[in-house]
């Protein structure tokens, strides 16, 4: 155990070390603020202390107080014990009204305008074909949904039991949750978009600006690894609402459904409703022959 | 420092492209990368595209070495210190268009390895930070070491230079295997999840390298006391043209493989040769470099035209600029085109990628010209330390 704590500490201070180093020939940190200090040297999520975690997120409250005048709350909550979420889609009852996709945009505090990020993608597919996404539709606007001859899929990110995304991170900056959620670490990712690359299902999105979002259309109930305010030019993507699921609530997509298409619930819990639907339906995922195991279940209840 | 006044205008021409790249690298990182033509549908784009054909440059570079000891093309020592001067300016370049790729470059000290969290060895990009910053030590060490020991006026210890070479050679496939490997491993883009990749990344690396050496090559023996043989370089336009033949016929393999299978995954190819739904930015590009990439060939096969210096060196710079679009551009882009769930958005890079991309050249252009700067006069035996001077005709 000695020897161990030990290691930690020589690892640290050689971390110290370097990063003054570099900073030395980076930055000139030296007449920076002590906050913009702070924040350069942030450690990783996973490998701060609880008392670290309490710091950092001190400071961004105050930094996003600063910054948007408002008081956030950030929560670092961690994985409910025996859950693994999984997502259930109605293909039968989608009509395409792309509500799902303006209530994720607000609650996940993602940026409004120049440009608009989404995390959801509705699909209009012709009635006919569903896996050949090649003739997708993803910019469909007629005057009413649904449409005679479509239907529609949305989606989202799948959170891989496998994520090819997590995969390729070169610097750990993203990782699957013991719940299985997929999540970043906005304060670790370098932006260097090679997740976005791996991703099968156009899961992830990028802040290739700083986000525009104003000053009355924040949600200021926020968790450190999902709707807290981003920054420009880091990745981004669904966490299945992870500020909401692990205390107890649905996913804003769910709530907002009209149809009822979207269905939600612990994969380990037998009596759940995701559970039923998985025995009971016949369901189906996204690009099956990819290995990537999601966790988002599409099927036709009709 | 003296030279002729054609090289303060290089010299001057390159720092002014270098100065221009810079502000508008600033703009991209007040702005972000919406500064760029880059969006999530297209989420690499010119950078990454010079990225992957650099590597290959430095990779080449030092295979040069190969031929270079096997058809004993003189002075054997003078080609390996430039080529591995080559090979880490293009390094360094290489290694400059990912970090101007970078959303958050403040923080690339993540990728230092214990200092940061570099995700080795499941990454294949941490892999590549490892083996690039490991291949720009190696073609630094070489040609440093060579170059002291004969300013002091002693012959370099081949006990010490040989292995390094020796490593250096597997090193350069290696840098360009796993640059391939990082496309290739990518279910998601059934485009680069092709194990020819590798394969056809370094001969379309033994077309681009060796044409760019033979070009340089010509300007050093102009401007030094180097005699570099013309039978030399007609030896490395043959082996330009064997390379260009597997680098076309593994490019058609690719195509015959796609079209006669006609899968979906077809979609990229066809995008790029000839258009998808009307969607067809790529098509005159990538033809330009499959023509330019023929007439090369041809150029370098047939020994009238290879060994005319004017018709040689036309080749090389088809070569050039055909490898560039087949590998950079016409590689990286049609990958996310159509994306993953279908959807077409065309690429075309904007003038601030294309400055900076500019600049990125003009520095890697400006580093070799002072290595060439200190090294040449080295070589010649002009520059040595004044203890070992045995002509004072020259002093720097």
């Amino acid at each position: 155990m000695a020897d161990k704590e030990k290691k930690v500490s020589r690892r640290e201070f050689l971390r110290l070390a370097g990063a003054v180093g570099l900073s030395g020939l980076t930055f000139p940190l030296a007449s920076c603020s002590k906050q913009a200090r702070e924040e350069f040297f942030q450690k990783h999520f996973l490998e701060m202390t609880e008392e670290e975690k309490k710091r950092t997120i001190k400071r961004l409250e105050d930094n996003y107080r600063a910054k948007f005048g408002k008081q956030f709350e950030i929560s670092t909550k961690g994985a409910v014990p025996n859950t693994l979420w999984g997502y259930g889609l109605d293909l039968s009852r989608c009509i395409g009204c792309r509500r799902c996709v303006y209530a994720c945009v607000e609650e996940n505090n993602l940026s409004r305008r120049d440009p608009q990020v989404q995390w959801i993608r509705v699909l209009r597919l012709r009635k006919g074909s569903m896996i050949n996404l090649e003739k997708a539709d993803h910019y469909y606007n007629p005057p009413e949904v649904p449409e005679p001859d479509f239907i529609y899929m949305p989606v989202q990110c799948q959170q891989c039991e496998n994520p090819p995304c997590v995969k390729v991170c070169p610097v750990h900056a993203t990782w699957k949750e013991p719940d299985g959620l997929v999540v970043v670490d906005y304060n670790w990712c370098i932006g260097c978009r090679y997740c976005m690359a791996a991703c099968p299902y156009r899961g992830r999105v990028f802040n290739w600006a700083e986000p525009k979002v104003g000053s009355d259309e924040w949600n200021t109930n926020v968790h450190y690894l999902g709707n807290r305010p981003r920054s420009k030019n880091v990745v981004d993507k669904c966490t299945y609402c992870i500020q909401r699921v692990r205390s107890g609530r649905y996913p804003a997509c769910v709530e907002a459904c009209p149809t009822g298409t979207r269905k939600f619930g612990n994969l380990l819990d037998p009596k759940s409703e995701i559970r039923y639907l998985i025995d009971k339906k016949r369901v189906f995922r996204l690009k099956e022959d990819l290995n990537t195991e999601p966790k988002f279940y599409y099927f036709f209840a009709e | 420092m003296s030279g002729p006044r054609s090289y303060y205008a290089w010299c001057l021409l390159l720092l002014f492209f270098i100065i221009l790249g810079l502000k508008y690298y600033i703009q991209q990182l007040d702005e972000g990368l919406i500064a760029t033509h880059m969006r999530d549908e297209v989420s690499w784009g010119l950078y990454i595209s010079n990225f992957t054909y650099l590597v290959g440059v430095a990779a080449a570079a030092v295979l040069l070495v190969i031929p270079a000891y096997i058809y004993h093309f003189k002075p054997i020592k003078e080609i390996v210190v430039i080529g591995e001067l080559w090979a880490a300016s293009s390094i360094i370049m290489a290694l400059l268009f990912v970090f101007v790729d970078l959303g958050r470059p403040d923080r690339f000290w993540h990728l230092i390895p214990v200092v940061g969290w570099l995700a080795f060895p499941q990454s294949l990009l941490a892999w590549d930070v490892l083996v690039l910053n490991g291949y720009l030590l190696l073609n630094i060490i070489v040609p440093v070491y060579i170059l002291v020991k004969l300013y002091y006026g002693r012959e370099p210890n081949p006990r010490f230079v040989i292995p390094l070479v020796l490593i250096s050679i597997p090193w350069a496939v290696g840098i360009h295997t796993v640059t391939a490997f990082l496309y290739n491993g990518l279910a998601a883009r059934p485009f680069w999840n092709a194990s020819i990749l590798a394969p056809r990344f370094l001969a379309s690396a033994f077309c681009s390298g060796p044409a760019m050496v033979i070009l340089m090559f010509q300007v050093i023996r102009k401007i030094s006391s180097f005699k570099i043989e013309d039978s030399a370089l007609f030896k490395i336009a043959e082996l330009i043209a064997y390379a260009m033949f597997l680098n076309l016929f593994l490019l058609a393999a690719e195509a015959f493989k796609e079209y006669y299978s006609g899968t979906i995954h077809l979609a990229s190819l066809r995008y790029l040769l000839q258009g998808l739904d009307g969607h067809n930015t790529l098509v005159p590009w990538i033809w330009t470099a499959i023509s330019f990439n023929l007439a090369a060939f041809f150029i370098f096969l047939l020994p009238r035209t290879r060994r005319w210096l004017p018709t040689l060196n036309l080749g090389c710079l088809l070569t050039i600029v055909g490898v560039w679009i087949e590998k950079g551009p016409g590689f990286v882009v049609p990958g996310f085109i159509p994306g993953p769930l279908g959807e077409m958005y065309e690429y075309m890079p904007n003038h601030v990628e294309l400055f900076v991309s500019l600049g990125i050249w003009a520095l890697g252009l400006l580093i070799f010209t002072l290595f060439m700067k200190v090294a040449i006069p080295i070589e010649e035996g002009n520059f040595v330390h004044t203890r070992y001077q045995k002509d004072k005709r020259f002093s720097p």
